[in-house]
């Protein structure tokens, strides 16, 4: 093997391993930063806690958990079965040049900032919702409303990959044995895509976890845990974004501790994610 | 197989007989409901954007610097610094994602070693862009001494689109037929040699595509860059100054509402650049695949 080869070699195993290394600089600086604030006021404390006020040194952050699992869930109500809907369309039924035209379309959906899709939030849903509903507008519904738009292009493509990858044969089979499209789609296509389309929902369901300034936008923002979908939210994102300008000391360190759990949470979701794919 | 999905076959015979009752039809008429609400709600933001923006887009706006904190003037620094910061970014991913990916494809084998590159790579992917921002402004903001900086903005966006570009790179090595690699080694090409004058070659289209659908999103990115690029209204004279790109001009106009009207006009610039992006993707990744039909995808 000539020197160059060699070279090569060594190069791209070192270049290989940015993306390595580059994760483990994540988690060890955030857990570095974080961790004192964990210690200080106690892990239970800090997740079990219900007040937050770094003024008065009160860390606890059930009301920002249970604010991102709220808005989280009503991400999920609102963009699964519209993204899986389009997802079967543009695989199942769509005729071919229409889903030629719309596929596209879609990948522009996600190329949109996020903070353009808050500002919509801002000044077309919140105001619908306080007009309408009542509340201040700025709330869990306006936010999973925002959020369930945001999420529609990762459930569609990877809903579309998992549907286009069963294989004709499938389908053939049941209708020649009689089935409608439908019949096909409901009882061969969509059980054989399962695992591919419940990845698609987890993977959506980290980016809606993780989305930040779309959210900040349309939240409301309040450190209270929300009783009723009309009222406002704050998220785990949101409050590290919120008071990073400003935080110094051990508020500084309590929002990098928000981000440690936040670490974890998308973790757990991307593990379980991969499970799913693993197992098609 | 659950039992539901016998009687619906039985009943799919049924109805052979009976055109006149189509089952799923709701289901059709919802599913397709769906794509075009889709679309539509794709139409409605991109229209809305650019209809109330458009107003302000002049060239005073375009070329102006901004007063009174954005309230007055123009854009134009924003303009600046997010292209720096944009290319930069791109210019320190794309050869990091792409020689993964070569790594990945061409030198290894499916191993241990290629799975904990592989598991980097896609843990990446997943985490949420404001612990890039907390990262980038521990890690290049602080601890590297940069400050708020278009470096440190660049690199921390580097990071976040390394994978995006790692994974379409090896999609489109992947996508080239191994008969190339091949031909290549009978006729006495090293790896290096076949990688570089054959794999590479052929995988371009896609490896562009990637790389700039990677850029769209690194444009339109806020909370990675708001904590490690700064929100200074300056021109930035060296890649070692801070400045304040369109999405975070942008956020901070439409939140702190000091103008509502230049917040719609910067949106409508983020729009256009964006889709000018995802235009730029399709038509390489489109007009190249149908000039190379062989190694098409």
């Amino acid at each position: 093997m000539s020197r160059k080869e060699k070279f090569a070699e060594i190069a791209l195993t070192v270049v290989g391993l940015t993306s390595v290394a580059v994760l483990a600089l994540i988690i060890f600086f955030i857990f570095k930063e974080g961790s004192p604030a964990l210690a200080h006021v106690g892990l239970g404390r800090f997740v079990g806690g219900t007040r937050w006020s770094p003024g008065k040194g009160q860390f606890g952050i059930l009301p920002m958990i249970v604010g991102s699992f709220f808005v989280t869930f009503g991400a999920l109500l609102t963009g699964v079965p519209l993204g899986l809907g389009c997802a079967l369309y543009l695989s199942e039924f769509a005729p071919r040049k229409t889903a030629a035209v719309l596929k596209p379309l879609v990948e522009i959906l996600a190329g949109i900032p996020s903070v353009v899709f808050g500002f919509i939030g801002l000044t077309v849903i919140v105001p619908l919702i306080r007009d309408h509903l009542g509340g201040p507008g700025f709330s869990v519904l306006a936010s999973a409303i925002v959020l369930g738009v945001m999420i529609l292009p990762t459930m569609v493509s990877i809903s579309y990959d998992a549907l286009r990858a069963v294989p004709q044969v499938y389908r053939e089979g049941m209708l020649a044995v009689g089935a409608n499209q439908w019949q096909t789609v409901t009882s061969v296509v969509l059980p054989a895509a399962r695992p591919g389309i419940l990845a698609a929902g987890i993977l959506s369901m980290g980016r809606a976890v993780g989305e930040t300034m779309a959210v900040i936008m349309v939240a409301g923002n309040a450190t209270i845990i929300p009783v009723s979908f009309l009222d406002p939210v704050r998220t785990l994102t949101s409050n590290i974004a919120l008071e990073m300008g400003y935080a110094t000391g051990l508020h500084r360190q309590a929002l990098f501790a928000t981000g440690i759990v936040l670490f974890v949470i998308i973790g757990a979701l991307n593990i379980l994610a991969r499970a799913f794919i693993r197992s098609r | 197989m659950t039992p539901s999905s016998g009687s619906g076959r039985v009943s799919g015979l049924d109805v052979a007989r009976r055109p006149e009752r189509k089952p799923g039809r709701l289901g059709m008429a919802l599913v397709r409901a769906s794509a075009f609400l889709t679309v539509a709600v794709l139409v409605f933001i991109i229209g809305y954007v650019l209809v109330r923006g458009a107003r302000v887009l002049t060239p005073r706006f375009l070329l102006g610097f901004p007063e009174k904190m954005g309230r007055e003037g123009g854009i134009y620094p924003s303009i600046v610094g997010t292209f720096v910061l944009t290319s930069l970014s791109v210019a320190i991913a794309a050869p990091l994602g792409i020689g993964t990916a070569v790594f990945l494809t061409e030198y290894t084998s499916e191993g241990l070693f290629s799975r904990i590159v592989r598991f980097g790579t896609e843990s990446l992917a997943g985490i949420p862009s404001i612990i890039f921002g907390l990262f980038g402004f521990l890690f290049f903001v602080i601890r590297l001494g940069m400050g708020w900086s278009i470096l440190s903005g660049s690199l921390t966006l580097a990071a976040m689109m390394l994978p995006t570009i790692v994974r379409t790179s090896e999609e489109s090595l992947r996508s080239v037929p191994d008969i190339y690699r091949e031909t290549a080694y009978a006729l006495g090409a090293s790896r290096w040699q076949t990688v570089t004058s054959v794999v590479l070659p052929s995988a371009v289209p896609g490896i562009v595509t990637g790389v700039i659908l990677a850029m769209g999103r690194a444009v339109g990115e806020t909370a990675a860059v708001i904590f490690t690029a700064g929100s200074s209204l300056r021109l930035p004279g060296s890649i070692f100054d801070p400045v304040r790109t369109l999405p975070v001009h942008f956020y901070i106009l439409a939140r702190e509402g000091i103008s509502l009207e230049n917040a719609y006009g910067t949106a409508a610039v983020l729009i256009i650049a964006v889709l000018l992006v995802d235009f730029a993707a399709y038509y390489t990744l489109h007009r190249v695949s149908k000039r190379r039909s062989v190694t098409g995808r």
